[in-house]
């Protein structure tokens, strides 16, 4: 069934003025819940995401891992990633899907200096609009899970979707939709944030995971796809920044700063015309004698000047 | 200024010389040779392009109204590092060219020192201290010689940011910023100061001449160098003179 309400826009990337029919109405929040303690690393996600996209074939690489590739790619949306970890004296392997996290404050937004390049809808999905991209890679930058990939042929850069196009019909995320164990649901965000505190309090007192917790960081307003770890305390261990963080420079240097700058720079402009206008020009000296009578004008002396 | 050296650029100097041309008619100085034109334009075209496609980029309020001067954002990322190289490159040759007129000294502190007086006074002669480049020149000069260093670095790693990471992206863009901003206040008073705020400089880098009195008036060190006569005497003598036409008639009105 197709649902219009899920095109709302909230938010367009460097865009001056307010959004075309912001607050018109009012759409829940999707989130997408990602358990990595039940997934099992069949990679059926990642090909289901090529599959949905319609993205060529691309070269695997190899490192000595079971991972497909060392990070996502512009044609990559969705990668496994299989980090050997160590507990208890034991190899553990935490296998995390890695994609876009869609956060509730997206740094590739905040980054983007290209009118209406990335969007971010009403119910939270974050989105390029290559039609719109310039290249320039900010986004890369803003961005703190390195996710947006670069493509040097077409010169735009892409990302996970959360199939927005599926979303729109009603339909789960590709990726959802492939998994075999159930350790990825898709619903509303405060529904997945429910069943993943639920989730982690299980893992806590019947799994021996005392410090299992839901990865859903807070420092850029929580994010539209949560995970379960089974220990909150050390995200890095899984690759997830601890406290992911947008570059000040895409924030108050970009909303704040920037415009005093070229406030300043336009002052300056009128600064110099009206000193032109006030003060007058310096001319090389001695001036010329005027061209005109110089024997004061009778009608203009008797004028009283007036502003 | 000096012809005896042997310098780098000395090739296109010549080369320059050569194919252009600079007519001194009488009461006239040569100021800026054909190969410092030459230079002067190439660098103000592509610091003009590089700061209109820049601040393209710079401002979201700015990106609908410059965009569309490069044929659309893509393109408009896609020129202006190529517009920034040249810009570089022009004025590495400008300032080998200008490097030694350009040299800081005494004069030039008691210049900024005077700035107020400089701005507000409209029939000011300058003190013969004031050589071939003043002190608001050589400051506008070194700031250029700066921010084009750091517009290169910080440019490059935003350029080639796959190979740099994203925190330098995230600083170099800053300081990108701030190189432009300043750049802009400089280049509005430069622009200023070079057409209507002093009639005869704009003439002088079109056609390479200033008028004597432009010179003992503006540059009056730079007047006695080359002409070998008294800055403050030739003044007051052309003063003299006029007064002196003016009671014989010389001067009649119109």
């Amino acid at each position: 069934m197709s649902n219009p309400r899920t095109f709302q826009i909230q938010e367009i990337s460097a865009h001056p003025g307010p959004v075309p029919g912001a607050g018109t109405r009012r759409e829940d929040p999707v989130c997408k819940y990602i358990d990595v303690t039940t997934c099992i690393g069949c990679k059926a996600c990642e090909v289901a995401c090529v599959e949905w996209n319609d993205h060529p074939f691309r070269e695997t690489t190899f490192n000595n891992t079971y991972q497909t590739m060392p990070t996502t790619e512009w044609n990559y949306y969705n990668l496994i990633k299989f980090v050997e970890d160590e507990r208890d004296g034991n190899l553990m392997w935490l296998l995390r899907k890695d994609q876009c996290m869609h956060c509730e404050d997206p740094g590739c937004l905040r980054a983007c200096p290209a009118d209406g390049a990335i969007i971010k809808y009403e119910n939270g999905i974050v989105d390029f609009q290559q039609e719109n991209c310039i290249g320039c890679g900010y986004c890369i930058s803003g961005c703190p899970f390195d996710i947006p990939k670069f493509n040097e042929k077409t010169n735009k850069v892409y990302k996970c979707t959360l199939c927005s196009d599926r979303v729109g019909q009603g339909l789960e995320p590709a990726c959802i939709k492939a998994c075999p164990t159930g350790c990825l649901k898709f619903g509303t965000k405060s529904d997945m944030v429910q069943i993943a505190g639920l989730r982690a309090k299980q893992l806590r007192e019947e799994s021996g995971f005392v410090n299992a917790g839901v990865y859903d960081p807070q420092s850029i307003g929580g994010t539209h796809v949560v995970y379960v770890l089974h220990d909150i305390k050390q995200p890095e261990r899984y690759g997830l920044p601890a406290n992911p963080i947008i570059p000040p420079s895409y924030t108050y240097w970009k909303w704040l700063a920037k415009p005093i700058g070229l406030w300043m720079g336009l002052l300056g402009i009128l600064a110099v015309f009206f000193h032109r206008v006030a003060v007058g020009p310096r001319v090389p000296q001695p001036e010329d004698p005027p061209l005109v009578e110089t024997q004061p004008d009778s009608v203009e002396a008797k004028r009283k000047e007036q502003p | 200024m000096s012809d005896v050296v042997e310098r780098f650029d000395e090739r296109a100097r010549r080369a320059a010389d050569r194919v252009g041309e600079t007519v001194v008619h009488r009461g006239e100085l040569l100021r800026h040779p054909v190969y410092t034109r030459v230079l002067h334009w190439s660098v103000a075209i592509f610091f003009v392009l590089s700061l209109l496609s820049g601040f393209a980029i710079y401002s979201p309020w700015l990106f609908r109204w410059l965009a569309p001067l490069f044929g659309g954002g893509p393109r408009t990322r896609a020129l202006h590092p190529w517009f920034g190289l040249l810009f570089d490159l022009f004025f590495f040759f400008q300032f080998l060219n200008w490097f030694t007129p350009m040299t800081w000294t005494e004069a030039d502190r008691r210049w900024v020192r005077r700035i107020k007086e400089y701005a507000t006074s409209r029939r000011g002669v300058e003190p013969e201290e004031v050589g071939f480049f003043n002190g608001g020149q050589k400051i506008y000069f070194w700031l250029i010689a700066v921010s084009a260093i750091l517009f290169l670095i910080t440019g490059l790693l935003m350029w080639f940011d796959n190979l740099s990471g994203r925190w330098v992206v995230v600083v170099s863009y800053v300081i990108h910023d701030l190189a432009a901003l300043v750049m802009l206040a400089g280049f509005i008073i430069h622009v200023y100061e070079g057409t209507s705020h002093q009639p005869g400089t704009f003439h002088s880098m079109i056609d390479g001449t200033v008028t004597d009195r432009w010179a003992w008036t503006h540059h009056p060190g730079w007047f006695r160098a080359v002409t070998g006569r008294d800055p403050r005497q030739a003044y007051e003598r052309a003063k003299q003179r006029q007064v002196e036409r003016e009671r014989e008639g010389l001067n009649p009105p119109v």
